[in-house]
């Protein structure tokens, strides 16, 4: 009923849009007065071919070869991939399978990298200083070069979005700086530390997309990156109709439609983007690394990660080079023994937990959390049966009825499943998070997802081998035919001989000939044997 | 007596109108050949493999649809698919005999092969390239592990691989907790006794 009454007073305007559910787990943001610090080069650096949602890219150097800071080492494979860059210059020592922070425990084909200690630069892009009157189809090849991919942890590749389509305008630009998981604080500090360069990026972002208008959203948790933000914005030139604005903290405020549901109190259609009503979405660390992209002309070869969790000493937030090993972050802020730890690569709600620490930081390490067993919500292997409290129905921020979404998965009912919209399901964990009952809601989604696709691949599978089964068919039965109409012209050229008139006499050596050359050899005999008679006689 | 006649009459008259009506519905809802072959069709795995004993899917589909094969011969679909095929026929449903194997991949040792195009021909999806005297090749995208090109090789050299496994295409398992396996289990118990 209290949500009927706040969708109700939203409606007629008497307060402010919110998207529906949503929790407030305990925020333990024990990094967020922590300034960022550069952390020393390490000497090896794993880069995997892949780090971004979208097709893996393919290796361009090989074993032996020196490297730049900078240089392109992997090209994109297809459209939704974005280049892999050294993170410092070096020599390849290999290229190998190399464990990455995925559930499956799987491994991606990887560079390593022998840092040199030198960390040279590769100066072959050019700055675009003068990017306000830069064609925005350049900036948005020079996002693409520069690997640009969501830095807010989905890794999405960013020049996708950057786009001017005539059908779906763009009206309003969001910079993201909700960051509502618990314990990550790195787009909180790189709000307070570099404003003015987010701004840049922002403001590059709405001369591609042709706008003036943009919202920048922090939670009130974050006061201070407020503030400076605030200061920075009354500074800048041109960037008059952008506002901040404060929202109430709650996750998952931060994830796309629902910050844009709180923000405009317009809904992104299911299956639909938020360009399609005329909104786009970036997150902070993505603009300060599409200013670095664009005015200083630097590939992304670095980011923010917060380290932070109940068992690390000293929580902190790090300016890592991509593809330095996790372990040695770890080390460096006094955690060395991972018995009894849980590590989760992102946050503690959505992150994936890692079996070991030898992973190295990607483009999509927003933070990486050493969490002891009691802070886990490791009640889960004791799953009780679901006693209908609707909790989870209540705080599911994409409206789903995740019980029973539950109950359809688990049962392998997947068409019903996807009636009940389980592709609209965020994967939030809100409803995990409340159930009493501990019920691992979400890893039953994941599971009917799986499922699902598998399906949908398996069937594609078969639809395209039905087809080529087919055509074979086709083609055997039109090459057997042709066979036979081969053979039964050649009979009928013969069949005149018995009659023998002089004409068909001295034309049926001359056809057996033109038949010899181009039939096969199984044709030959018959022709053979029907000339034989006629050069008897 | 006319009142038996006019009953007579419209009756007939009634008869005669149902008549051409259905005679006209028939021409134009006429379905070539039987809907059932192809819906049956739809829910194989199209691996063209033969290891039920019919050459081809689309065979032992016509099979089924006609009653002279049981649902529980196809192999590669498993279980899943014979529920599928039986819940369609509305006929009972029975065990798979064999279990099928884990995903497999034909791969010809090149430096072996002699280019005899034997196994090109072998193949029913059309996944093996290459002409009389070159080295042949699968096309790993299309092989459907059927294994007939294994046999006609005179230098045995294919050789089937279990497919590998991608990061692309790995999904969750079912969670871990006692719960979610039972419940698991007494579905498919359930469905299997349907």
């Amino acid at each position: 009923m209290p949500a009927m009454l706040r969708t109700l007073a939203q409606k007629m305007g008497l307060i402010a849009h919110s998207f529906s559910g949503g929790i407030h787990p305990e925020m333990h943001k024990l990094s967020d007065d922590k300034a960022i610090e550069t952390v020393k080069l390490a000497s090896m650096l794993i880069l995997p071919m892949k780090q971004h949602i979208g097709t893996p890219c393919s290796a361009l150097v090989s074993v032996g070869d020196h490297v730049l800071r900078g240089q392109k080492i992997a090209k994109s494979e297809g459209y939704l991939s974005v280049p892999v860059h050294a993170s410092t210059s070096g020599r390849v020592l290999k290229i190998e399978e190399s464990p990455i922070a995925h559930p499956s425990g799987m491994g991606m084909p990887s560079v390593f990298i022998e840092a040199d200690g030198d960390d040279q630069s590769d100066h072959s892009l050019a700055a675009i200083p003068d990017w306000q009157n830069t064609d925005p189809t350049l900036l948005r090849e020079r996002a693409r070069m520069c690997g640009l991919a969501g830095l807010g942890g989905a890794a999405f590749p960013t020049f996708i979005k950057l786009v001017q389509d005539k059908r779906f305008p763009i009206e309003t630009v969001i910079l993201n700086g909700i960051e509502c998981e618990p314990y990550l604080t790195n787009d909180h500090r790189l709000m307070v530390e570099k404003a003015s360069e987010i701004l840049d990026g922002m403001a590059i972002i709405m001369h591609m997309v042709g706008t003036t208008s943009g919202i920048i959203a922090i939670e009130d948790n974050k006061a201070d990156a407020a503030t400076a933000m605030r200061d920075a914005l009354s500074s800048k030139e041109g960037m008059d109709d952008v506002q901040v604005h404060v929202l109430p903290t709650r996750y998952p405020q931060g994830s796309e439609k629902q910050l844009i549901y709180s923000l405009t109190g317009h809904e992104v259609p299911a299956g639909k983007l938020p360009m399609h009503i005329g909104v786009l979405c970036q997150n902070v660390g993505t603009c300060k690394a599409l200013h670095d992209a664009v005015i200083l002309g630097q590939p992304l070869t670095e980011r923010i990660v917060t380290l932070s969790g109940d068992a690390l000493p000293q929580p902190a937030n790090l300016n890592v080079r991509l593809g330095t090993p996790i372990r040695s972050l770890f080390e460096r802020q006094g955690l060395v023994d991972f018995n009894g730890i849980q590590i989760v690569h992102g946050g503690p709600m959505m992150g994936e937990r890692l079996r070991h620490p030898d992973i190295p930081v990607i483009k999509s390490t927003s933070g990486i959390l050493a969490l002891g067993q009691q802070a886990i919500a490791a009640a889960h292997s004791a799953e009780d049966p679901c006693i209908r409290c609707g909790h989870c129905s209540e705080v599911c921020p994409a409206s789903l009825v995740p019980n029973l979404l539950a109950d359809f998965c688990r049962s392998d009912q997947t068409e019903k499943a996807e009636s009940y919209q389980l592709f609209d399901c965020i994967e939030c964990g809100c409803c995990s998070y409340v159930c009493p009952s501990n019920i691992p809601l979400v890893h039953y989604f994941r599971y009917g997802k799986g499922q699902v696709s598998m399906q949908r691949r398996e069937q594609s599978f078969a639809e395209a081998s039905r087809h080529r089964s087919e055509g074979r068919d086709v083609r055997l039965q039109r090459e057997l035919d042709e066979k036979a109409a081969r053979r039964s012209r050649v009979r009928r050229t013969h069949a005149p001989k018995a009659e023998a008139t002089p004409d068909s006499v001295t034309a049926a050596p001359a056809a057996a000939t033109t038949a010899d050359k181009t039939a096969s050899s199984a044709e030959k005999t018959v022709a053979v044997d029907q000339t034989s008679p006629e050069e008897k006689k | 007596m006319t009142g038996l006649l006019y009953a007579l009459a419209s009756l007939g008259l009634f008869a005669l109108c149902a008549g051409i009506v259905l005679a006209i519905a028939q021409k134009i809802f006429h379905i070539e050949g039987d809907p059932m072959i192809d819906n049956i069709d739809n829910l194989l795995p199209q691996t063209q493999c033969g290891q039920c004993g019919y050459p081809g899917c689309k065979p032992y589909a016509t099979a089924v649809a006609s009653g002279e094969a049981d649902v529980n011969h196809c192999v590669p679909g498993g279980e899943r698919t014979m529920l599928q095929i039986a819940d369609l026929m509305g006929v009972e449903a029975k065990d798979v005999e064999e279990e099928a194997s884990a995903p497999m991949l034909a791969f010809v040792r090149e430096d072996e092969c002699i280019g005899c195009t034997l196994c090109i021909k072998a193949c029913p999806v059309d996944a093996i390239i290459g002409a009389p005297k070159q080295y042949h090749t699968v096309i790993v995208d299309h092989c459907t592990g059927c294994t007939l090109c294994v046999e006609p090789c005179p230098v045995d050299c294919i050789d089937m691989l279990v497919k590998p496994e991608l990061i692309e295409h790995w999904a969750w398992p079912l969670p871990d907790t006692k719960r979610s396996q039972l419940g698991h289990e007494r579905r498919e118990q359930h469905a299997g006794h349907a």
